[in-house]
Parts: C-alpha cells; structure tokens; sequence
C-alpha cells in the first residue's frame, strides 16, 4: 500500500463551496442551474478520477493545516470513504435534475438559497468522507448540520420553525454535548486523532471509560439517529423532497453513519471491541431501533414519514453490521451504505413525484396510483424490493452478507432482528405498492386526466431504481471498495 | 527609527490625539482623517513590532534613554507584542467601520470623540507595552478615564452607566495602586524584571501575598469577572455604537492580559500555584462566570446586552484558562484573547450596522432581517458560531485548548462549564436567527427614523466586517501558527509548569 | 495587651489610612446623592495617596535635596526620606483629579438629564421609563 500526496481531495470538497458566489451573482435560473451541474459533475469525476488509485491499494493524503499539536485538519482517501463519496457525488447530480423539476414545478420560493445550501451541504458531504482524523470529521459534520438548516426549514413557516428547532437541538446538542468531549478525551488520552486501521485507543484506557466514550459517540452522532435521538428525521421531513431525498437518504444520515462506523473502525478498532466485548451492546442498541422504528413505520399514513422511520431503521443495519465485528458482518454493513443509499432515495423521488403530480401526502389516499403513474410506482416497487431486501435488487446483497455475518458471529438473536425486520418491512411497503397497482373495484382514486409527474421528476427514480437492480447483478465496483476496506481494518 | 517602534506605538496616537483635538476648533472635517492616519501608522507599526518580537524574541526599549529599574522600561516580549497588535488593528478596523455611526450619534462631538479614541488606545497599548507596574497604573487609569468619558457621550442611561462604572472603576484602579504600593514596600523597584528577581526570597511573607490579592481584585474589577461584572453591562450595553464596539473586544481583554502578565512575569508561576495554591479557587470562580455569564445573558431582550454577558462569561473562559495551571490551559487563555477580541468585534459591528438601519436592537424588532441584510446576518452567524465554538472559527481552537487543559488538570467542573456555555450560546444565537430568518419585517416609524426602508448596510460597514469575520476562519486555521511560533516560546521561556 | 497597642501606635500610620479608606467606601457604598459618592471616592483615592506618601517618610530624615553639592561628603540615605513615592504620587494626584473631573462632568449631564442627584430618585426614573 502505498500514500499518495494529491490535493485532489481538497478539490473535491471545496468545489461545490467554490460554486457558490457563481450561484449568488447568476440572476438566470438556467444558468445558476447549469453551474449546479457542472459543480456536480466536476465533483464526480474528481472523485472517480481517484478511484483507480483506491482500487490499486493505494491511499491519497493531503494535508491542510494544522490547527492544534498532532491534530491537523487533513484528508485522506481510503477504501470506505470512496465508497461513500461516490455514492453521493453520483446521487448529487441524479438529485439536481430531480430538483430542478421539483423546485421549478412547485414554483418555490428562494431557490438561489436552495442550491447554494445544497452545494454547501455536498461540499460538508465529502469533506467527512474524506476525513483522516476525528477533527476534520467533526469540523464537516458540524458544517453539514448548519447547511442543512437553510434547507430543512425551506418552507420559512410555523411547522418549519418547529421543524428546525427540533432538528438543531438534536444535532448540534448532542455533537456539542456528546461528540466534542469525548473527542478531547480520547486526545487527552491519546494525543492523536488519526483513525488507524485498528483504532488508536488500544492500551490507552480501560473498560469503563472505553464504555463511557462508546455510548458518547454512538449517541452523539445523532444524525444516524439511534433511538432515542432519532426525533428530528422525521420532523425534518417538512422540507422539500428533494432535500429529503439527498439529504435524508443519503448525506445527512450515511454521514452520521458513516461516522460511527468510521470511529468503531478508526478510533476503537475491532479488536478492542471484541476484547471489551462491545459488539453485543453495539449490535443490541442498533437492534432496538432497527425493531421499534420499523413497527412505527407500521402505522404511518404520511408517506414522507414513513419512509424516515424506515430510514432509521435501516441505518442501523450498517451500525449493526460492524457491531457484529465479522469480517462478512462489516462487509454487510458498508455495503449497505450503498444500497440502502439508491433504494430509499427513489423512493423519496417518488413520493415527490406522486406529490407534485397530484398533491397527495398521505398513504390512504394512494389507492390505484400505480394505474396512473406507472413508471414512479414501477421504480417505487423496485426501491422498496431494494430496502426489504429482496433480489434481483442492491438490497439483496446487503443483507445477506449481513446475515452471514451474524452466523459466522454466531449471534441468533440478531438473525431473527434482521429477519424479523425485513418481514415488518416487506409489512409496510407491500400494501402501498399492491393498493396502487390493483385498487380493490371502485376504490380507485384516481381519474384519467392524471399522469406522470414532469419528466425530470420521473428519470431521476428510475434511474435510480435501475442502478439499484444493476447493483444485484454487478456489484463489483462497490464490492471491491468495501472488501479492501475490511482488509485494510484487519478483518482477514 | 527602527529602535523606536515600541515608544512610537504609544506616542503617535497621543501626539495625534491632541492634534485631532486643535483641528476640530478649525475643521471638523478633518479630525477623522487625523485619526485614521495615526490609528494607522499605530497599527502598521504594532505589526512591525510583532515581526520584530517573532524573530528576535524579545525586544528591550528604555524611555528616555534610562537605565531600568530607574527609569521605565518596554520589555516587548511575544505576549505584549501579540496582544498590541490585536489592539491597534481591531481599534483601526473599528474607526473605519464604525464612521457613519459617529456621524449620526455624536455628530457635534467629532473632534472630543476621536481625540478621546486615541487616547484610549495610548491607555491600551501604554498598558500592554509596559514594563514598569506604577506606569501600568497610570495608563490603566488613562484608558479608564477616557472610556468613561466615551460611554458617556452617549444619550439615555449612558451618563448614569458612565457613572456607575467610573465609582467601580476607581476603586479597582485604587486596589491595584495599593497592591503596588505593597509590592514597592517589600521589593524598593517598580521594574516588573526588577521586581521578579529580587521576590523569590519574599514569597512566604504575608505582604507579597497580600499586594498579589489586592492586584488581583483590582484587576479583577476592571475586567468584569465574575461575581465584580455588575458595570459592564449597563456601561457597555448603552454606551454609543462605535464606543461599545472599541472598548467591548478590547478592555476586558486587555485586563486578562495584564493579569497574565503578572502571573507570568512579575510574581511567577510558583508563586500563584505552588504557594498560594490559588489554582483551584480560581477555576471554580471562573467556571462560575462562565455559567452564571451564560444563564444571564438567556434573559436579554436586546442583541447587544446579551453580547454584554457574553463577554462575562468569555472572561471566566480566559480567566479559568489561565488559572489552570498548565501549559495547554494558558495556551488557551492567551489564545483567546487574541480571539476573543475578533469575535467580540464581530459581534458588536453586526450590532452597530444592524442599530444603523433598523434603529433598535431589541429582539423582536429583528424580523426578517435575514433577507433585508443578508451580509450582516451572515457575518454575525460567522460571529456566532465563533463564539460557540464550531470548526473551523478560531473559538473552536481557543476552546479546545482550554477543555483539553481542564481535562490535563482535572479540572472537570471547569470542562462542564465551558460545553454548558456553548450550548447555552447554540440556543442564544439560534433564537436570534431564528427571528432574524423568519417572519414579516416590521417596519417601526415614528422611532425618529428617517422612515427609510431597511436595506444592507452601507459598505463602509459592511467591508471592515466581513474582513473581520473572514478573519475569524483564517486565525482559526492558523492558530497552530500561533501557537508554535508565539504561544509556546513565551511559555518555555517564562519556565512553565509542564 | 501591651503589645497590641504597640502594634496599633507602631504603625499608626497604616491604621489611618485604612480608616480613612473605609469612610471613603462606606460613602461609596451608602450615600444616595452621587456627589457624596464622589467625594467618598475621592477620600479613597487620597488614602492610597497618603498611606504611599507615609512608606517613603523616615524618623529624623530631610527632604532629599543634597545641601552641599553631591560629591563632597558621602552621602547617607539615611539622612533624606525616600523621594520615589512622593513622586509617583504627583501622578497619582493628577490622576484622582481627572478622575474626579470626568466624574462631575457626568453627574452634569446626569443631573441634566433627571433634574436631581439622588440615586434613588434616578433609579425611579429609569425603572419608569
């Protein structure tokens, strides 16, 4: 393995931050949008212009300043964080066509703000990806809840403000009152902040406080909403879809994630798990969110709403999975970044696209959609196959590995968790699919004036839909990411 | 001419201080300008000094051609020459960007405005500079006086603030004289070198404890700490615009380093932790004004008597910082007076340019702020999330180093205390965001404005400050410049506790 | 008993200061109109000022102005009080002065403003407003 000194990860970050005096001063919309995309697109190939290098054994470094002894902020490309940034560069460029349509189609309100805070957020986005130390993580994470402010509370109305109040109490409280001390901790026991492949708490403290510092973290980044800080998902869903979509399915809550994954890996190591026996209680407090929020996703009527909570639910398969701390079982769970990141963003495209074409939020009035709107219920079907985790869709792959992994951990009790799990999901999106497709006799809602949503609203969620069923049978490149990444953490 | 940078930094603005005040009998007109140029040339060679300091390492200037301990001395070391330079370049960007306010607020008292500016920055930059403690008192009483005189320039409650704050003022400045005074008894010399090398062998006596506590009180009052705040936040809080936004970054800040000083090079760092033991107390008192500081500013109505106790509690951070009684802690605490001041500025102009067009800073009268002054808002965010602590702002750094020195000395109530005070400031600046982002602007006629719409603040406001707050993310990044090349030479060469 | 009148005739000179700086911050403190505050102040400062001029005074000493010319005899510090605290205290002196005019040239504008001294009768004004 060699490192390589590039400022190409620099690059990547600050291009979408670079863009947005361009998209202040643009007073075209065409023209704002057009940097937009080329933002987008730059942003992508930059990041795949890296992934050879990645695929090669090979790590990109750079560094920037260094702002406290030990500690600089700097970035460093490696196997998962390239997993992860491809994943979102790829998803910003599918979300900006959606949002234009979205956005132009509902005739919102201050858009300039929009894609300058969307841009701001994608810049926060690969910025944590990108992170080689626990500070450059924290400083993005905490850029990523300030950006996504503006976008959450779009609407600038009574439900927004609670909206808002709720999502920056839960974030920026527990990064504040949790993350940051226990990151001066570790500092203060360590001196260091650079993930290692096997952490770099080993010897460095004992059981109890290990514990202590574990929970901090766990809970502290709230953005992968771990019950109980889960609270703010589904009140940010009063922002426009495709800020859900983006960052509600991939970037605000895989960032949150993938921060846990990155200190259970990077900062306490797997072996130090095992050897304090952590996995357990990692594995346990992911699996009571992954059971009660997929049995509140049961009652929900609101679709958005639904979704979020199946979103909590399925972000803790990935803590889980690298809870189980087998080799197979993190395998599961970094591809699950991925697949669970292309399943659940169509299906918020096309929860936006049913709203745009006909104004409908909830469930119970969905009846006989599909009829209507067969390509955004056809790709629908394919994304909630894709979270069930159901072939031929990315899901399927997940969620085996995930299951491997618990028998080769040998833990039962969290088999029957993903089974059961899977099975309240199947409970949950079924219905919505068979009820839009085969309304009982006379119960459909819907007549024959109502179509398709605009076409840049019904490409992107197919789109998506179609990568997720071409990951089920190629899932190569991912694939190929995440095993170097297990390799590289010293899981054989 | 070189050798004479330390003196001219203090001079100039005194010899323009009277010229600016001749002139206003000629030419009103003029007396801005004057001030400019000799806050200016202040300024530039302040930065100078600093260049000077940070290759030199030390740089030695006798008044007068006398020898020390007879005659007074400017030991210019890394501290003095730091802390000057945020003084006369905060105080320079704050005379550009704090014009139109003048203008408005005092406008017959031009030429008694900005002779009284200078000399509170000759008060300012006397005291950081100084190597002698009686000079230090003369000076410190210097600053004092004028910035009474400034606040009381204003209209409303000024006067009476002024007031209040010179009756406690004067008995800080009086406690602090008597200290020295203790101090001359035992030692005969008021060098504060002099003085620190022939202590050692007086550390146990009773007198040298006491000049140390009556130091510490008076200083104590001057910078607001914690529970001897109660003057700051009338005395700042109604003191005209452009008065509020100078000696609100700079007084406070420059009392913590005078407090610095004396712990660092007059009566050393034996003596205030190994002998005294006065680590402890202290940090405690500190981790009080910080919450205490927290707490009263929830309970504000107006933006700029919320900063006010804001900076109450930012003092206990420094003070807290420096009674850590480790290298990371004053690290810390030297930090953030460099920072704090940047912030605090910040703030202050957002304050002034917002007070500019809206003509109130009360809470409610925000509304919709966001989309009239888009820059302003912007940079008072930046301001906020300093004063909060998120990366990369330089607050984060100084907090960092401060927690990560708790943590070293076990000091956890003092670590509580700073993560309390930044979630306190996350609900503080997040309601004034929430009311600037949202809601119907209220237009308030009849308040004696003009009834002009509100619209962005000029840009003769508005550049100073967003060099400020970019100035706020790049010392962020730099900090570790800061430290390696300024903060810790100091450290190692004043023999600090590891 | 006799060594406690020692100690308070010995160094009589301290104990006045520190009475006189009492009277001056029990003025500061419970006096209601601001010029007697003021002068309470001024008490304080000039406690300071004396008890600085006292550390410098010696038993049977002149003033410090040599008779003969420097050089001829040896001099004996002994013989001339200490000159640096009576020195320091011209500038101490000056100070309390400006003090003392910055802080009547605001009990000024005070008085303008609220038509009385009294701090109470001030503070009703302000509470109303």
């Amino acid at each position: 393995m060699e490192t390589i000194q590039s400022i190409k990860p620099l690059i990547a970050v600050l291009v979408s931050i670079c863009v947005v005096p361009l998209l202040v001063l643009c007073k075209k919309p065409n023209l704002r949008e057009g940097w937009t995309f080329a933002a987008a697109a730059v942003k992508l190939l930059l990041v795949l212009s890296m992934l050879p290098v990645i695929l090669n054994g090979n790590q990109i470094v750079y560094t920037l300043v260094e702002g406290v002894p030990g500690v600089a902020i700097k970035f460093r490309v490696d196997a998962l964080g390239m997993l992860f940034a491809c994943v979102a560069a790829s998803l910003w460029i599918i979300t900006s066509a959606y949002s234009i349509g979205y956005m132009r189609g509902l005739k919102e309100h201050s858009q300039t703000r929009y894609y300058v805070f969307f841009a701001l957020a994608l810049s926060a986005t690969i910025g944590v990806a990108f992170s080689a130390n626990l500070l450059t993580l924290y400083l993005f994470y905490e850029m990523l809840s300030l950006a996504t402010y503006p976008l959450v509370t779009h609407h600038q109305d009574r439900e927004a403000r609670a909206a808002g109040r709720k999502y920056l109490t839960y974030i920026l409280g527990t990064s504040i009152g949790l993350v940051l001390p226990a990151m001066l901790v570790c500092y203060h026991l360590t001196g260091t902040l650079e993930f290692a492949s096997q952490g770099f708490l080993a010897g460095a403290c004992n059981r109890g406080l290990a514990g202590v510092l574990l929970v901090f973290f766990i809970f502290g980044f709230a953005k992968a909403a771990v019950m109980p800080f889960h609270g703010w998902l589904p009140a940010a869903m009063v922002a426009p879809t495709p800020v859900s979509a983006l960052l509600h399915a991939v970037a605000v809550v895989t960032v949150g994630v993938f921060s846990i994954v990155r200190i259970l890996t990077g900062v306490f190591g797997t072996e130090l798990l095992g050897q304090f026996d952590f996995g357990v209680i990692i594995c346990a407090i992911a699996s009571v969110t992954i059971i009660v929020a997929s049995l509140i996703a049961l009652s929900q009527d609101n679709l958005k709403r639904m979704l979020a909570f199946s979103t909590i639910g399925q972000l803790s398969y990935i803590i889980l999975g690298v809870g189980l701390l087998s080799p197979k079982g993190i395998t599961g769970g970094m591809l699950h970044i991925a697949m669970h990141a292309f399943g659940k963003i169509t299906l918020f495209f096309c929860a936006g696209a049913i709203f745009m074409a006909t104004g409908k939020r909830n469930i119970s009035e969905m009846v006989g959609i599909g009829r209507r709107m067969p390509w955004t219920m056809g790709a629908f079907f394919v994304g909630s196959l894709s979270i069930i985790g159901l072939p031929p869709t990315g899901g399927f792959i997940s969620k085996w590995y995930l299951v491997l992994g618990t028998l080769e951990a040998n833990q039962m009790t969290f088999l029957l968790v993903l089974l059961g799990s899977s099975l309240l999901s199947a409970a949950y999106f079924m219905p919505v699919v068979y009820r839009a497709f085969f309304p009982p006799p006379g119960k459909a809602m819907f007549e024959n004036k109502v179509g398709e949503a605009p076409i840049l609203c019904v490409a992107p969620p197919v789109i998506t839909a179609f990568i997720s069923v071409v990951l089920f049978f190629y899932p190569e490149p991912f694939f190929r990411l995440v095993s170097m990444a297990v390799r590289f953490i010293g899981g054989n | 001419m070189t050798n004479h940078y330390p003196a001219l930094i203090v001079v100039l603005p005194l010899l323009f201080a009277f010229v600016v005040s001749g002139v206003a009998w000629v030419k009103k007109s003029l007396c801005f300008p004057l001030t400019i140029v000799g806050m200016g040339l202040s300024a530039g060679l302040s930065v100078c000094l600093l260049g000077r300091v940070a290759t030199t390492g030390l740089v030695e200037y006798r008044m007068g051609g006398w020898e020390t301990p007879w005659g007074i001395g400017y030991h210019v070391d890394y501290l003095n020459a730091l802390v000057v330079t945020v003084v006369t370049v905060l105080a320079f960007i704050n005379l550009i960007a704090t014009r139109k306010n003048v203008v408005e607020e005092t406008p017959e008292k031009a030429g008694a405005f900005y002779s009284l500016y200078l000399l509170f920055i000759v008060g300012l930059t006397g005291i950081v500079l100084t190597g002698d403690l009686f000079n230090l008192y003369v000076l410190l009483e210097v600053a004092s006086l004028t910035s009474y005189a400034l606040i009381g320039m204003g209209n409303g409650r000024a006067p009476m603030s002024a007031l209040n704050y010179l009756f406690v003022g004067t008995v800080g400045g009086c406690f602090y004289l008597l200290g020295v005074g203790y101090l001359y008894i035992m030692t005969g010399s008021l060098n504060m070198v002099d003085v620190a090398t022939l202590l050692p062998q007086m550390y146990h006596s009773s007198a040298v404890v006491m000049a140390f506590i009556f130091c510490l009180v008076g200083v104590g009052i001057k910078m607001a700490f914690f529970p001897l705040h109660m003057w700051l936040p009338n005395a700042y809080g109604f003191a005209p615009t452009a008065v509020g936004s100078l000696i609100a970054p700079l007084m406070t800040k420059v009392m913590v380093y005078v407090l610095i000083r004396l712990i660092l090079t007059v009566f050393s760092v034996d003596f205030a932790f190994v002998i005294l033991k006065m680590g402890d107390p202290m940090v405690w008192l500190s981790s009080l004004a910080i919450v205490a500081g927290a707490v009263f500013a929830l309970a504000q109505k107006n933006l700029k008597r919320m900063f006010c106790y804001i900076i109450v509690s930012e003092i206990g951070y420094m003070m807290g910082g420096a009674w850590l009684g480790n290298n990371t802690g004053m690290t810390g605490a030297i930090l953030h007076i460099f920072n704090d001041a940047i912030m605090t500025l910040c703030l202050f102009l957002c304050a002034g340019s917002i007070y500019y067009r809206v003509r109130g800073l009360e809470l409610d009268r925000l509304k919709g702020l966001f989309s009239k002054m888009p820059v302003t808002m912007a940079c008072l965010v930046a301001g906020a999330l300093s004063i909060i602590g998120v990366p990369p702002t330089c607050g984060f750094f100084s907090k960092w180093y401060l927690i990560s020195g708790g943590l070293e000395a076990g000091q956890y109530g003092f670590v509580a205390a700073l993560l309390f005070s930044s979630l306190v400031n996350v609900v503080l600046f997040f309601r004034v965001i929430e009311i600037s982002y949202y809601g119907d602007f209220e237009d308030h006629h009849g308040h004696g404005s003009s009834g002009e719409a509100v619209m962005e603040a000029p840009a003769s406001m508005l550049v100073p400050l967003l060099i400020v707050s970019i100035g706020l993310i790049v010392v962020g990044l730099y900090t570790g410049g800061i430290v390696n090349h300024l903060i810790n030479p100091l450290l190692l060469k004043q023999g600090f506790l590891g | 008993m006799s060594d406690l009148v020692v100690t308070l005739l010995g160094k009589y000179n301290y104990w006045l200061c520190v009475i006189l700086m009492m009277i001056g911050l029990y003025a500061m403190i419970a006096k209601n109109n601001l010029i007697k505050k003021l002068v309470g102040m001024n008490i304080f400062q000039t406690s300071i000022i004396l008890f600085y001029v006292s550390i410098g005074c010696k038993k049977g000493a002149t003033i410090s102005i040599l008779e003969h010319g420097a050089g001829h005899h040896g001099v004996d510090p002994t013989h001339y009080i200490n000159p640096l605290p009576h020195v320091l205290m011209l500038t101490a002196i000056v100070v309390s002065v400006s003090t003392f005019g910055v802080a009547l040239a605001l009990a000024i504008k005070v008085y303008r403003k609220h038509k009385t001294l009294e701090e109470d009768e001030i503070l009703m004004q302000l509470r109303s407003e």
